[in-house]
C-alpha cells in the first residue's frame, strides 16, 4: 500500500479508549508511527500495548478515538480490511501447519490455482521471490515441522508479507529465540525497514529497544506516557517512563559481580555440596531423553545458573529435582546440615520439601498458586501439614504466617484474604517467593523466577536470590534471560538438547560466549568445568 | 528498602482497612446469592410463559404449587422427605466436584446404600436391639455406596479412566446387579422388594407430631443436616479438605504442594459414594423398611442439579434440595391445572439458567467491583 498523502504517518492513533467489562485496557492512548521506521512499543505487563495493537489490526474496535493508517481514517475496521490495507500481525504463538511445507503454509488461504488444483510450482516460485526480495534465507520446500523456532518465526513473517503487509506488527518476537536468532531477526527487520516497510515491535526488553528501534512509545496503565527518539535515550530513561520512577536495571548490575567466590572453582568437588545430581535422565511426553545424562553439584552460598534456549530440558530437569517428574535413571542427592548424604531420587514432593528443597516453579499460574485460594492459603501450600492441629487447619497460625509474609515480602494489597487470582503478576510471584524463601530451606530451585513480572518486582526478586546466597543457601537458577543469569549466577551451566554442554565460571562467561553454546555450536569446544 | 521496591499501588489498596474486609464479605455474599436468584428469576419468567401456553394464568398455578407444598403439613412433610434424599445426593456430587470429579454415579451409589441397609436389617437376628440395627444399617449404607464410588475413583487413579464414563456405566451394572440379587434371592413373592427388616427403623415426623400424618418425612432429615455440616467442616476446615479442594481447582498446583492427587481422587470418590449411599437410609430405614427395585427414582441424577444450583456449598446444597423437592412435590399439586410434567420442564430451565446465568452474573459483579476499586 502506498501513502495516499505523502508525509502522513503510517499509523496515527489518537485518544483510544478500550474497556473490557469494567477493565480499561486503553484510556486515551495515542501512537504515531512514521512510514519506514522500526517503532518500539514498550510498557509493563498490562500497560495496554497488545490491546492497542489489536485495535490497529482490526481485532478489536475502540470505544473511543480514531485510527488512521497512511492518512486514511480506518477506525473500527475489520481484520479482513486491515490485512488488505497492508497491516500484518505476527503473533507470539505461531499459527503454522507443521506437516505442510513452508510454501504451502505461506500461501495457505490464497493459493495460486490452476483449474481446481493448487499450482504448487508457482507457489514455491512466488514464496522464493518474496524471500529473496526481503533477504530471507529459507527453502520453501522444507516442512515446517523440521524448522527451528527462529525459522518458523521467519515463515510467519513471510506469510504476512505474502499477503502484502507493509506495516508489520510483532508481539514479543524474541521471547522464544536464542541470541543468534535474535540477531537474524533484527537483520530481517532492518532490511524490511530499508525497503520502505514500517515495523511495530511490542517488547519489554529494553536492550532490544535500544538496539533495533528508531522511535519508542512508552505506555503505562493504558495511557501513552512518552514518545522519544531512540538515539539519545538510555535504558534508564525508558524504564523510568515505563514504571514512573527510578529502577535498578539488570543491565546496570550486570557488570560482573566481582565478589570473591567463597570457594575456588577447582576445589568444588571437595567442598561440601548441598545438591548433587549424577547422570540424570528424565523423559518427557515427546522426548525419551528430555534430560540426557546430566551431572552437577550446587554448593552452599552458590547460585548455579542454567542457561539455554527454552525447551532444551530445563523444565524437565527442575521438575525431576522437585519430585514432580519421575527419573528414568541417575541419582539426586541432598546433603543435610550435618553432612549426611540423602538420596532423594524417588522421594515424593512433600518429603523433599521437609528436607529443605524449595521450588519456585516456572509457571506460577499452573503450578505455583491455587489461584482461587486466598493469599493466606497459598502461603501454606506445600507446608500445609505443618499448619495442622489434628485433622484441622490451624487458622490462627495460618493468619499469623500470612501477616508476617505479606509484610516481610511487601505483597500488595496486603490483605491475605484476597484470592491470589486478584493480585498482579509481580505480587503473585512475591507470594510464591515468600512461601518458598520465607521459611528455612537448603536448596532453592528457581525456574524463570522473574518471568512476566514488572521491573520493580524483578529488582526485588533478584535481591532475594542474592540474600539467599549470602545466607549460604544453594540456588539453582533456570532462566531464559541471559542477562539475569549473568547478573546473578556464580557458575553457569549451558543446556542444549537435554545435556549440559558446558559449565563456566561467571567471570569466564559473556553473552558472546554463551550464545553459540546455547545453540549447540561449539558444544565440543569448551570442556566442562 | 522494601518501601521503594514494588510499584506504588492505588492508595485504597495499600492497606487492609477494616471497611475493606467487610466490603469483601458483602461482595462475597452478593456473589454467592445474586447469581442463583437471577437464574431463578429467569426460570420464573420461562415458567410464566409455559403456564400461559397451557391457557392458565401463572398466579393461580403458583399459588396451588405453594399451597400443595409449604401450605400444609402433609405437603411440607413430603417436601422434607424428598429434600432429604436430594440433600445426600447433592452433597455427594458437590464433594466430588470440589475434588474436580464429576460423579454421575450417585444413582447407583444411592441404590447400593439402600440395599446395604436393607440387607443388614434382614441378616441381623431379631434379638439385636433396634437402635444397634439402625446404626449398623447406616454404616452398611455408607459402605455400600462407598464401594460403588471407590471403583471409578480407583480406575481413574490407576488407569486414567474418565470418571464420567465409568460412573455412568457403573450405574447400569450396579442397578442390574441389585435387581438380579433381589429378584433371584430375596424378594417377597409378587413384589420387587425385599422382606421387611427386623427393627432398625427410624421414627417418622408423624410419630412425633400427628400433623405430619401420612408424609414419609422421618429422622433421616437430621442425618442429612449432620452430613451437610460435616461435609462443610471437612471441606473448609480440615487439611484433607484443603488438599481435596486444591486438587480439584488446580491439580498441577496441588501436586506441586506435595498433595498426592491420585489418592485424593480415590478418597473423594469413596466419600462421595458413601454420602450418596447414606441417602438410601431415608427410604429404607425411614419409610418402607425394605429395599425396592427403582427406589432411587432419579434422585441420584437430580442431585447433579442440586449440586449445581447449590454452588457446591453444603448450605447451598441443602437449600437447593428443598427447592427441587418443592418443585417435584408441587408438580403433583398443580396437576389439576397444567400437566405435572411442566415442573420437569421447569427443573430443566432452572438448570440451564443456572449453568448459563450464574457465571455471567458473577463476571459482571467482579467487573463492577474492579471498577469500584479503581
Amino acid at each position: 500500500m502506498t501513502d495516499s498523502r505523502t508525509g502522513s504517518p503510517a499509523v496515527a492513533m489518537r485518544g483510544i479508549d478500550k474497556r473490557f467489562g469494567a477493565v480499561r485496557a486503553n484510556r486515551g492512548a495515542s501512537l504515531e508511527v512514521t512510514t519506514g521506521e522500526i517503532h518500539a512499543l514498550v510498557g509493563e505487563n498490562g500497560a495496554g500495548k497488545s490491546t492497542l495493537m489489536r485495535i490497529l489490526a482490526g481485532i478489536y474496535a475502540p470505544d473511543a478515538g480514531t485510527v488512521e493508517v497512511s492518512g486514511r481514517d480506518v477506525t473500527g475496521w475489520s481484520t479482513a480490511q486491515s490485512i488488505s490495507a497492508g497491516v500484518g500481525m505476527v503473533h507470539q504463538h505461531f499459527m503454522l501447519v507443521p506437516p505442510l511445507t513452508i510454501a504451502e503454509n505461506v500461501v495457505l488461504g490464497r493459493e495460486p490455482k490452476r483449474g481446481l488444483s493448487v499450482d504448487m510450482a508457482r507457489a514455491v516460485l512466488e514464496v522464493q521471490g518474496i524471500a529473496e526480495q526481503f533477504g530471507f534465507d529459507v527453502d520453501p520446500r522444507r516442512c515446517v515441522k523440521e524448522l527451528s523456532v527462529g525459522e518458523a518465526q521467519r515463515v510467519e513473517i513471510l506469510k504476512t508479507l505474502f499477503r502484502g503487509a507493509r506495516i508489520l506488527i510483532l508481539d514479543e518476537p524474541t521471547a522464544v529465540l536464542s541470541p543468534p536468532e535474535v540477531r537474524d531477526l533484527w537483520r530481517v527487520l532492518r532490511r524490511l525497514r530499508d525497503g520502505g516497510g514500517t515495523i511495530l515491535l511490542i517488547t519489554h526488553k529494553l536492550d532490544e529497544v535500544i538496539e533495533v528501534s528508531d522511535h519508542i512509545t512508552v505506555m503505562r496503565q493504558g495511557r501513552t506516557i512518552d514518545r522519544m527518539a531512540t538515539a539519545g535515550t538510555t535504558p534508564g530513561e525508558i524504564a523510568r517512563a515505563m514504571v514512573g520512577r527510578d529502577v535498578a536495571l539488570v543491565q546496570d548490575v550486570m557488570q560482573p559481580d566481582r565478589r570473591e567466590l567463597s570457594h575456588p572453582l577447582a576445589d568444588l568437588s571437595d567442598t561440601p555440596y548441598v545438591l548433587g545430581v549424577r547422570d540424570l535422565v528424565v523423559s518427557a511426553a515427546n522426548r525419551a531423553r528430555a534430560v540426557d545424562g546430566v551431572s552437577f553439584t550446587v554448593a552452599p552460598g552458590e547460585i548455579l545458573g542454567v542457561a539455554g534456549v527454552e525447551g532444551n530440558g530445563q523444565t524437565e530437569l527442575i521438575e525431576a529435582l522437585a519430585g514432580l517428574r519421575p527419573v528414568v535413571s541417575g541419582a539426586i542427592e541432598l546433603r543435610a546440615a550435618d553432612g549426611a548424604r540423602r538420596d532423594i531420587t524417588s522421594l515424593p514432593v512433600s518429603e523433599r520439601g521437609e528436607l529443605g528443597v524449595a521450588h519456585i516453579p516456572e509457571d506460577r499460574h499452573r503450578r505455583g498458586l491455587v489461584l482461587d485460594y486466598s493469599v493466606a492459603d497459598n502461603l501454606i501450600l506445600g507446608s500445609q501439614r505443618r499448619f495442622t492441629r489434628g485433622l484441622v487447619l490451624d487458622a490462627a497460625r495460618i493468619a499469623a504466617n500470612a501477616r508476617e509474609k505479606t509484610r516481610a515480602f511487601d505483597i500488595r494489597p496486603s490483605d491475605p484474604s484476597l484470592a491470589a487470582r486478584t493480585l498482579s503478576g509481580g505480587n503473585q510471584q512475591k507470594v510464591v517467593i515468600a512461601r518458598e524463601m520465607g521459611s528455612d530451606f537448603r536448596v532453592l530451585l528457581a525456574a524463570q523466577p522473574t518471568r512476566g513480572v514488572d521491573v520493580g518486582a524483578i529488582e526485588f526478586i533478584h535481591a532475594q536470590l542474592r540474600a539467599a546466597r549470602e545466607k549460604g543457601k544453594a540456588v539453582l537458577l533456570v532462566s531464559a534471560e541471559l542477562t539475569e543469569i549473568l547478573a546473578l549466577a556464580d557458575r553457569i551451566a549451558v543446556m542444549y538438547r537435554g545435556r549440559i554442554v558446558s559449565i563456566l565460571a561467571r567471570t569466564d562467561a559473556s553473552q558472546e560466549i554463551l550464545g553459540p553454546l546455547m545453540t549447540g555450536a561449539g558444544a565440543d569446544g569448551v570442556s566442562a568445568a | 528498602m522494601t518501601e521503594t521496591l514494588s510499584p506504588p499501588p492505588p492508595p485504597p489498596l495499600s492497606a487492609a482497612s477494616p471497611e475493606r474486609v467487610t466490603g469483601d464479605r458483602a461482595h462475597h455474599l452478593e456473589e454467592a446469592l445474586l447469581p442463583p436468584l437471577v437464574a431463578l428469576l429467569i426460570a420464573l419468567i420461562a415458567g410464566d410463559a409455559l403456564i400461559l401456553i397451557f391457557g392458565q394464568s401463572p398466579g393461580p398455578v403458583y399459588r396451588l404449587l405453594l399451597e400443595g407444598t409449604w401450605g400444609n403439613w402433609y405437603g411440607f412433610g413430603q417436601v422434607l422427605y424428598k429434600a432429604t434424599t436430594l440433600a445426600f445426593t447433592g452433597l455427594a456430587i458437590s464433594l466430588g466436584l470440589r475434588a474436580g470429579l464429576f460423579n454421575i454415579g450417585a444413582e447407583g451409589q444411592l441404590a447400593a446404600g439402600g440395599f446395604g441397609a436393607a440387607i443388614t436389617g434382614l441378616l441381623l437376628p431379631a434379638s439385636v436391639p433396634s437402635m444397634v440395627v439402625a446404626v449398623l444399617a447406616m454404616a452398611a449404607a455408607a459402605g455400600g455406596g462407598g464401594v460403588v464410588g471407590w471403583v471409578p475413583g480407583a480406575l481413574k487413579a490407576r488407569f486414567g479412566a474418565h470418571e464420567v464414563i465409568t460412573t455412568i456405566m457403573l450405574n447400569f451394572i450396579v442397578l442390574a446387579l441389585l435387581n438380579w440379587i433381589v429378584a433371584a434371592h430375596v424378594h417377597v413373592p409378587e413384589t420387587l422388594h425385599t422382606p421387611e427388616m427386623h427393627g432398625g427403623s427410624l421414627a417418622r415426623l408423624a410419630d412425633i407430631s400427628a400433623r405430619f400424618h401420612g408424609s414419609a418425612a422421618n429422622l433421616t432429615i437430621l442425618l442429612a443436616l449432620a452430613a451437610a455440616v460435616l461435609t462443610g467442616w471437612w471441606l473448609f476446615r480440615t487439611r484433607a479438605g484443603y488438599d481435596l479442594r486444591a486438587a480439584g481447582l488446580q491439580p498441577d498446583a496441588a501436586e506441586y504442594g506435595g498433595i498426592r492427587v491420585r489418592s485424593v481422587w480415590v478418597r473423594a470418590m469413596m466419600m462421595s459414594g458413601a454420602i450418596a449411599g447414606l441417602g438410601g437410609v431415608n427410604y429404607v430405614l425411614g419409610y418402607k423398611h425394605y429395599y425396592e427395585e427403582g427406589f432411587a427414582g432419579g434422585s441420584g441424577f437430580l442431585g447433579i442439579a442440586v449440586a449445581l444450583v447449590g454452588r457446591n456449598h453444603p448450605l447451598g446444597v441443602v437449600l437447593a434440595a428443598l427447592f427441587f423437592a418443592t418443585l417435584s412435590q408441587g408438580g403433583l399439586a398443580i396437576h389439576a391445572l397444567v400437566p405435572k410434567q411442566m415442573v420437569e420442564v421447569l427443573q430443566g430451565i432452572v438448570i440451564l439458567a443456572v449453568a448459563a446465568a450464574v457465571p455471567e452474573v458473577r463476571r459482571l459483579l467482579q467487573a463492577t467491583r474492579r471498577e469500584d476499586e479503581r
